[in-house]
């Protein structure tokens, strides 16, 4: 039986463009966005569009407008300029050797999806990234181009997410800045030689270096509206990354310390994690099996307690098992947690926040809730059951005035009294 | 207090609200009956619509406060609260409000008590009402309505039901947002209309008042179904979210069971047509050699050939790389007997690398050719079918361990390092590998074949060039 060799569709590469609608277009370009974990569109600048001629607003919080069945908020018109790629990245689906239907959008067509569904209550904005045509400063500009038509041309005052390109100049990413509320550059891998490996176009260090001139422009233009009130504003609602997890062969103590390392550095507003996927026409370097989903949940679980709950990147290491990787069965917070159960029980009616903030089954908001009841009343393990979701899981770790632990802290089960069970979710049962 | 009691023992009070969502009015009265100390079990809110039946005899006109009575006191986060919970469907809600009112003046400090049960039953209400009013700004989707006039304009229609009084508390958040668009939401509870300057209520309205779709949810459903990613199905996330109760008025909840329904099969059928199933690296040569006459990985192992393995010693301090097996190879099922090998021989020999002590493969294990009559003519293998055979080479060198990885052409090049190079930019220059062994790179003696004169000589010099550069290399190595 003969096979494909090479390319063989027909026709030009004009012709097989103009046989696209703006419809199958929208289909391929926004399939091949998916893999982008960020949606958000929140904390960014406060604007409306009363005084202006355009519409938009952004007003702190951002708004989920739809959830796909996988669970991840819509929020932003999330596609691509175009998945051709002149790289050649293995995790990738629109990498260069890969054979998947591509297109190409030009910037009109993104504006006017934009603004048709901005009007209709459909998003919050737009998340614009591509794949690299021609070379990166020409695609960055591309991308600039279709943010400028909408802020100079329609007023639009939604938000925008721009992805952009480490290896384009300086002054196009800084172009961006100024249009975009949020700009983020993937660091894709969590170790150089995974990057070496999977991405052989992609420079770990000029990845890192791009990030660090965003931070100065960040710094710079925070700086400026201190002094000048109408000093122009570059992403207000700062840069994030995004991490593969999951492709190599990084342990979770691996992840943590780059994530910590990042934020540190370049004062990220957000890591995202996004468990390798299969994705179709896979290169034959990537691992066989993809990782759990839970891994990825962990990992966020992680963030939060190194962002939220006062934990240091190494105290979430310490959370880790023996092959450097976090328990799947069980929250990073609850892991710590048994394996340092000197730390506990804590009394709810004297600890500091700092201490509440550790034990598990305890969020910000009941820790918060707790502080403000206890001056007005000692507090009884059923007042603490009012405060939290579920006081099974918080009994064995606190002591309350009616209350104390005696033996559970101690026990050698607790862990599995304590892992959840699992459960099959049926959305469509009878 | 009881000084002031100017209220009959036993009275009831019956307070009639001309809207369920007016917070001012309700102040006012409370206020007015907390002065003339009305104890809550006195007081009975009816909202429009609603019934007083249980205090049919109550008394309709309010107690007037003395001069002397003391200001009601209500602190900040009490009033936040209760602006929001007097929105809530919660018939009582006038009441528990009223009930915390009247703790309050007695208890200034009971907001921060989160265990009391009033607190808990408004910050209930105020949560419910402030997801109500978070899901409207989501999930109301607006329709194009083409006016027959065309001054009019465009005007955008939505239908929504909300679960609590929120409509107009919510109106601000839609004028600022469309501040330049005409448009009107229609609620069972009463709708908006703004034209770009000023803002109209409306009486309440029916599904059939809105239109039934627009042309653009074509597109949005598309891009719905395309950004959901089946290989992670998440269902009870989702649900969480977005409960099904408002899924009736979202264009592209209608694709939701199908999508799901899908999810399962398209990520099977994906990880059958994309990932590859090679299972544990192998272990020695010999499981390779196997291993390899199995592999129908890419079409190239579907052809009528054989695969070739590598030969050579097991711990060779250099390994060369090939393309893949020609005519002759595929026959012989040996690497580097035909033409291009018995070049190689001669250039080897000339710059004193001894080819039995090396262990010689290719980059790819099959033949791939297209049949032309009685011949089988060369094919180059594409990108895919390269990376694809990586595997066995990366294999091979992970057990032979050479020092030097000599790969000759662009494809040899591509299986050592999963991107394609110019030979001319990386030739005569080692290149660091993972594992500390050095890649040099240099052209594929097939090529000196198809050159001749000038050319030739040209490029059989700087092949013996790159082949005496290893050779060098290899002895300050060994």
């Amino acid at each position: 039986m003969p096979f494909d060799i090479g390319e063989s569709r027909g026709g030009t590469y004009s012709e097989q463009m103009a046989a696209h609608s703006v419809l199958q277009k929208l289909g391929i370009l926004a399939d091949a966005a998916k893999y982008d974990a960020s949606c958000a569109s929140s904390g960014t600048a406060k604007k409306n569009s009363l005084a202006g001629k355009g519409i938009g607003s952004t007003e702190g919080m951002g708004i989920c407008h739809a959830y796909a069945p996988d669970g991840r908020c819509i929020s932003l018109l999330k596609i691509l300029l175009t998945n051709h790629c002149v790289f050649d990245c293995h995790y990738c689906v629109n990498r260069k050797s890969s054979n998947v239907a591509r297109a190409r959008f030009n910037p009109q067509e993104v504006v006017d999806l934009t603004l048709a569904f901005y009007r209709r209550n459909y998003i919050e904005g737009l998340f614009l990234s591509s794949g690299i045509v021609k070379n990166s400063n020409h695609t960055m500009e591309q991308i600039v181009e279709v943010a400028r038509i909408l802020r100079e041309e329609h007023d639009f005052r939604g938000y925008i997410h721009l992805k952009t390109i480490p290896e384009a100049d300086a002054e196009i990413v800084h172009q961006a800045g100024l249009y975009a509320d949020r700009v983020s550059i993937n660091v894709e891998l969590p170790t150089d030689s995974g990057l070496t490996r999977l991405a052989p176009d992609k420079d770990a260090r000029q990845i890192e270096g791009a990030m660090g001139k965003v931070r100065s422009d960040l710094a710079e233009a925070k700086d400026a509206r201190k002094r000048f009130k109408y000093a122009p504003r570059f992403a207000p609602a700062g840069q994030s990354t995004q991490m593969i997890v999951g492709a190599d062969a990084a342990t979770d103590a691996d992840i943590v310390g780059k994530a910590s390392r990042l934020y540190d550095n370049f004062r990220l507003r957000r890591v995202y994690y996004s468990a390798f996927s299969p994705i179709p026409d896979a290169s034959a370097v990537l691992p066989l099996k993809r990782p759990p989903l839970i891994r990825e949940h962990r990992l966020y679980q992680s963030d939060w307690l190194m962002r939220f709950y006062g934990y240091k990147p190494s105290e979430v290491m310490q959370a880790t098992e023996a092959d450097g990787n976090l328990p799947l069965d069980i929250d990073p917070k609850l892991a710590w947690a048994l394996k340092f159960r000197e730390a506990f029980p804590v009394d709810v009616n004297r600890a500091s926040k700092e201490q509440l903030l550790r034990v598990p089954g305890l969020g910000v908001k009941a820790v918060a809730k707790i502080l403000a009841s206890r001056r007005h009343r000692a507090l009884r393990l059923d007042d603490v059951a009012l405060l939290t979701q579920s006081i099974t899981k918080v009994r064995p770790f606190i002591c309350t005035v009616d209350w104390r632990p005696v033996m559970l802290t101690d026990r050698a089960d607790l862990r599995s009294l304590l892992a959840p069970r699992t459960e099959q979710l049926e959305l469509f049962a009878a | 207090m009881t000084a002031l009691r100017q209220v009959k023992l036993g009275t009831y009070y019956v307070v009639h609200l001309p809207e369920a969502d007016d917070f001012d009015f309700w102040r006012e009265r409370a206020r007015a009956l907390v002065q003339c100390d009305v104890p809550p079990d006195r007081i009975a809110w009816v909202e429009p619509g609603g019934s007083g039946d249980l205090f049919a005899d109550g008394e309709r006109r309010m107690p007037v406060p003395p001069e002397s009575a003391p200001i009601v006191r209500a602190n900040r986060r009490f009033v936040q609260l209760a602006r929001n919970a007097i929105l809530h469907s919660d018939t009582e809600r006038f009441a528990v409000l009223y009930r915390l009112l009247w703790r309050l003046q007695a208890n200034p400090g009971i907001m921060e008590d989160k265990a009391d049960s009033d607190v808990r039953r408004i910050e209930e209400l105020d949560k419910n009402v402030r997801r109500d009013s978070h899901k409207m700004h989501a999930f109301v989707r607006f329709r194009l309505v083409e006016s027959e006039k065309e001054e009019a304009g465009e005007h955008y229609v939505a239908w929504f039901q909300p679960e609590h009084h929120i409509l107009r508390a919510n109106a601000g958040f839609f004028m600022r947002r469309f501040a330049n668009m005409r448009w009107s939401i229609l609620t069972p509870r009463g709708s908006l209309h703004w034209d770009g300057e000023t803002m109209s209520e409306g009486p309440p309205a029916q599904r059939s008042d809105a239109p039934g779709g627009d042309p653009m949810e074509d597109l949005w459903r598309t891009y719905y179904a395309s950004i959901f990613n089946p290989a992670r199905l998440k269902i009870g996330a989702m649900l969480k979210e977005m409960p099904k109760k408002y899924w009736k008025n979202m264009p592209e909840a209608a694709l939701i069971p199908e999508l799901v329904a899908g999810a399962q099969k398209r990520e099977a059928a994906m990880v059958e047509k994309g990932t590859l199933e090679f299972e544990e690296r192998p272990e020695t040569l010999g499981e390779i050699d196997k291993a390899i006459h199995a592999c129908r990985k890419c079409p190239i192992g579907s052809l009528d050939n054989q695969p070739v393995m590598g030969e050579g010693p097991q711990n060779a301090a250099l390994m060369i790389v090939g393309e893949q097996p020609g005519d002759q190879e595929d026959r012989s099922g040996r690497p580097f007997v035909g033409p291009a090998g018995q070049l190689l021989d001669v250039h080897l020999d000339k710059v004193g690398i001894d080819r039995r002590a090396s262990y010689v493969t290719n980059a790819v294990k099959h033949f791939k050719y297209v049949q032309r009559g009685k011949r089988r003519l060369h094919q180059n293998p594409g990108a895919k079918e390269i990376d694809t055979c990586r595997w066995w080479i990366e294999s091979e060198r992970a057990i032979v361990q050479p020092k030097i990885v000599l790969a000759m052409g662009a494809s040899a090049a591509r299986g050592m390092l999963g991107k394609t190079v110019s030979i001319s930019k990386v030739r005569g220059a080692p290149i660091a590998l993972e594992d500390g062994s050095e890649l040099w790179v240099t052209a594929h003696p097939s090529y000196l074949l198809r050159l001749d004169g000038a050319a030739r000589d040209e490029q059989a010099r700087l092949f013996d060039a790159d082949l005496a550069a290893v050779k060098e290399r290899l002895e300050e190595l060994t």
